[in-house]
């Protein structure tokens, strides 16, 4: 494992403000954090401190061993940035464009040629080379900031929202690229869709108020769910009332929860075990017949919520 | 610093010029405003001298008004697209940025200037002028023009409104001529002691290049439009730096 970012109590206030206030964390190689949070978290603001944008106000960022804050230029030449919303100049065609990264990245002849054209065809944009930025779709235009991002093959990205306004299709195609760079890159997304944690991510950092909140794996976040380990059941041909008053008997449930609309009962088992296969054995025993049984990994948006709205504390994860 | 930076950063925003019809714009009224001022304002035919004195003596009150022009987009467009922050984290030094952005609106303006040679060539055909004057009096219209544009750059950094930019750099490109214009001068010398009086005529832009202009070229007024020209680049960095994310 190679340290690749260093992020040690960064702060960032403005005026009364603190938008960050003590964030550390650190990525290696080989990893694809996720960086969760609400609009206003501070996700944003902590980016482009480690992109050298902005100033801290306390606290130091390392990329690759160079101090963001005495050797910012080595810190930008390692690391590729997709600010929020790819800003990119408007009147120049991609071509153009990252032509003219690729000059300010130092490449030059073949090479500059081949990093132009690998890029593009990356970010899949080689149809729309020749047309002024200005008047690309959404899409098109997020790709062509993702395109100036990985140009130079940096050791470290930071994309802001890298799918931000893409359709579905497009979504899948840069998850894909970024899965493919994810080997031997360190990678930090910021993102606030959800599905993007397990499509993407290999580590989550959430942070919320400033602060990180919760860093850990996809699987150890979905953990905290309240549904995670929950077992939907329902039973062909029994009164409800009496396989309430069964599951309600049974040691390892905690709680149960009637579904809507006939569709049986969510169970939530004691101490967050798995009980699949102990429920359904129960189950058959009392010759009952399943319908459908099914466990919950847990729900992401809910323990987004909850770790972003309160409740702090005690979610940390132990890592 | 690195040279290559600067020479990316200024070829990128000259070829934005001419991206848009700006450029072509911009050249055509400053040949108009030249062309029209030297006939009619400054009597070139009438004074009968093979000189480009006329010409070049408007050029401080047509470079009030169409500099700002040039120099209002340089910095106020990129803090309003956000495409600074790429600029900003790019390798490149804040003072390179500055510095290329500079070059590009000064090599542009350069152009827009040498596109008067027609004017030359009109004189030389009527008479036998003294070309080294002539050259002299291009010279120091070029080190104006940049003393305003570097104004212009720094103004343009402050604000993300480019409107506001031009009329800010108005504003202080008048004050930067006028400081020499008799006028104002004789406000100050019933009372304010003649060093102070002397300072303010020596800051104008007019008193220094009236002398490069008549073919006089001195190493003080080449420093004065140098010095110019620095003070408001570093200053200009520094107000990207201090402005860049807001």
């Amino acid at each position: 494992m190679t340290l690749r970012i260093e992020i040690e109590d960064l702060a960032k206030h403005f005026g009364a403000i603190k938008a960050v206030d003590g964030v550390s964390f650190s990525v290696s190689k080989g990893e694809v954090v996720g960086f969760l949070g609400p609009n206003g978290a501070g996700k944003s603001t902590t980016m482009k401190m480690i992109t050298g944008f902005l100033a801290p106000t306390r606290g130091t960022v390392r990329v690759c061993g160079h101090d963001v804050l005495t050797d910012p230029i080595s810190v930008k030449a390692n690391l590729g940035y997709l600010p929020e919303g790819a800003p990119a100049y408007a009147d120049m065609t991609p071509d153009g464009f990252l032509r003219f990264i690729a000059d300010i990245r130092g490449l030059t002849g073949a090479d500059k040629k081949r990093a132009v054209a690998s890029a593009a065809e990356r970010a899949q944009i080689k149809t729309v080379m020749f047309q002024p930025i200005e008047t690309l779709s959404k899409g098109y235009k997020r790709r062509v900031g993702l395109a100036q991002a990985i140009l130079h093959n940096p050791p470290v990205l930071i994309l802001d929202e890298p799918t931000d306004g893409l359709d579905p299709n497009q979504k899948y195609e840069v998850r894909t690229l970024i899965n493919e760079m994810a080997e031997d890159k360190a990678i930090i997304i910021s993102t606030h869709i959800l599905e993007e944690v397990h499509a993407l991510c290999t580590r989550n950092v959430v942070i919320a108020d400033g602060q990180v909140q919760f860093d850990g794996t996809p699987s150890q976040l979905e953990a905290m769910s309240v549904y995670h380990n929950a077992v939907c059941v329902s039973v062909a041909n029994v009164d409800g009332n009496a396989f309430a008053a069964f599951l309600n008997g049974l040691e390892f449930i905690a709680k149960i929860e009637t579904l809507s609309a006939n569709r049986g009962f969510r169970i939530y088992p004691s101490n967050g075990r798995q009980i699949t296969i102990e429920l359904a054995q129960v189950i058959r025993g009392n010759g009952w017949e399943i319908d459908s049984l099914y466990a919950e990994n847990g729900r992401l948006d809910e323990v987004f919520r909850t770790i972003t709205m309160g409740g702090t504390g005690s979610l940390r994860s132990s890592m | 610093m690195n040279m290559r930076n600067i020479w990316f950063i200024m070829k990128r925003e000259l070829s934005g010029y001419f991206a848009t019809p700006v450029a072509y714009v911009f050249i055509i009224i400053f040949l108009l405003l030249t062309g029209f001022s030297t006939f009619f304002v400054g009597n070139f035919f009438e004074r009968g001298e093979a000189d480009l004195y006329p010409f070049f003596s408007v050029h401080p009150w047509i470079y009030i008004l169409l500099i700002p022009a040039i120099s209002m987009r340089l910095w106020s467009e990129e803090r309003k697209n956000g495409s600074i922050e790429l600029l900003m984290t790019l390798p490149v030094s804040v003072f390179e940025a500055v510095l290329g952005k500079f070059l590009a609106a000064w090599a542009f303006t350069g152009l827009a200037l040498l596109l008067n040679f027609p004017l030359w060539i009109t004189v030389n055909y009527l008479g036998s002028p003294d070309n080294g004057v002539i050259f002299a009096g291009f010279l120091g219209s070029l080190l104006m023009a940049g003393g305003f544009l570097a104004i212009g750059a720094c103004i343009s950094a402050t604000t993300k409104n480019q409107v506001i930019a031009f009329v800010l750099s108005l504003i202080v490109s008048l004050i930067f001529v006028l400081s020499g214009y008799g006028i104002v001068l004789d406000f100050f010398s019933g009372w304010a002691p003649t060093t102070l009086i002397h300072a303010i005529s020596s800051f104008s832009f007019l008193t220094h290049f009236d002398a490069i202009s008549k073919g006089v070229i001195d190493i003080r007024d080449m420093l004065y439009f140098a010095s110019v020209i620095m003070v408001w680049l570093f200053a200009n960095a520094i107000v990207v730096n201090a402005r860049k994310a807001d």
